[in-house]
């Protein structure tokens, strides 16, 4: 633990900013009080450092995103088929689509 | 070129698996209409932009010069704050703690990372780290050292632990010799690590 040389990004990744905003537009839109989110982001970061995870945060995104899924799965938000077809979907769009194009789900 | 070197470029880079997965959240929630894409887009931009240590070094600036702020932030933080235009998404409720001779204050969150984002933007990877999160209660001297920060003994130390619903700012102590400075000269000395707790600042040019 040391402060960094150099200054941050304020996201490593862009699916971590993409990440940060769903949860916040989806709370933001009602769906669910943060502290609810909080509590279960909490107790999911928990696990993971009981489980030996890193100690550097470095899966600290990881955990979000697989805590949030079964959250949504958990609230009745979204389900298990839906998210693994949606990410079949989008794999098979990124595969098929020609370099330098736009990628998008066909309907 | 190889044909290996065609195929792999003939079509979009595959994102990561977590990338996908995110994707597939996103796909679904505006799909089903819980969220709207450019909501999702103006948070993206906002916290890549516009919040940041910057909004907390105004507050902090503006408290030093204006004793009326000063006891406005102090008294209701979130509505001092909200006063230069800064507030959250989730309506957290923001308090100061100000450090002075005899006090140092340091922010946590055991839990997670509950972060005072509005005035801070996002929190840095060692503040989401399980070491800082364990040892800022423990050992706060021997945190405050690996940051280059010793503090007289008689200092006292307070270690705040934010929540999902409580976010502590921590107002630094204004140094000696920086009368002549201006509101904005005295907001561009102060850093991020000082309004957690985990830095001091300094005049320009001293140390």
């Amino acid at each position: 633990m040391r402060p960094p040389a150099e200054p941050e990004r304020q996201f490593a990744e862009p699916w971590h900013a993409e990440l940060f905003a769903a949860t916040h537009a989806l709370a933001a839109a009602g769906a669910f009080a943060w502290p609810e989110w909080a509590a279960a982001f909490g107790d999911a970061l928990a696990r993971a450092d009981a489980a030996g995870g890193p100690k550097d945060s470095s899966d600290y995104y990881d955990v979000w995103l697989s805590a949030f899924e079964a959250f949504l799965i958990e609230r009745g938000l979204a389900d298990d088929d839906s998210l693994s077809g949606l990410k079949a979907a989008w794999t098979e769009a990124y595969l098929s689509t020609p370099h330098g194009e736009p990628v998008s789900l066909s309907e | 070129m190889s044909k290996d070197e065609e195929h792999t470029h003939a079509h979009s880079l595959l994102p990561s698996e977590p990338a996908l997965r995110v994707r597939a959240i996103e796909t679904l929630l505006v799909d089903k209409g819980l969220v709207d894409p450019k909501a999702m887009e103006a948070i993206i931009e906002a916290y890549s932009n516009d919040i940041g240590p910057q909004n907390g070094a105004r507050v902090v600036a503006r408290a030093w010069v204006d004793p009326d702020y000063r006891s406005r932030l102090m008294d209701d933080a979130t509505a001092a704050i909200a006063e230069l235009g800064f507030s959250g998404m989730q309506g957290e409720h923001m308090v100061a703690v100000e450090n002075t001779d005899a006090v140092h204050n340091i922010v946590v969150c055991t839990l997670c990372s509950c972060y005072p984002w509005p005035v801070l933007g996002l929190p840095p990877a060692w503040y989401k780290s399980t070491e800082y999160r364990a040892r800022a209660v423990r050992d706060p001297r021997g945190v405050l050292s690996d940051f280059g920060v010793t503090l007289p003994a008689e200092t006292e130390t307070r270690v705040w632990d934010s929540t999902a619903e409580i976010r502590y700012l921590v107002i630094p102590q204004r140094p000696a010799g920086t009368d002549d400075l201006s509101e904005d000269e005295l907001a561009a000395l102060v850093t991020r690590d000082s309004m957690i707790g985990t830095g001091l600042v300094f005049a320009p040019g001293g140390a």
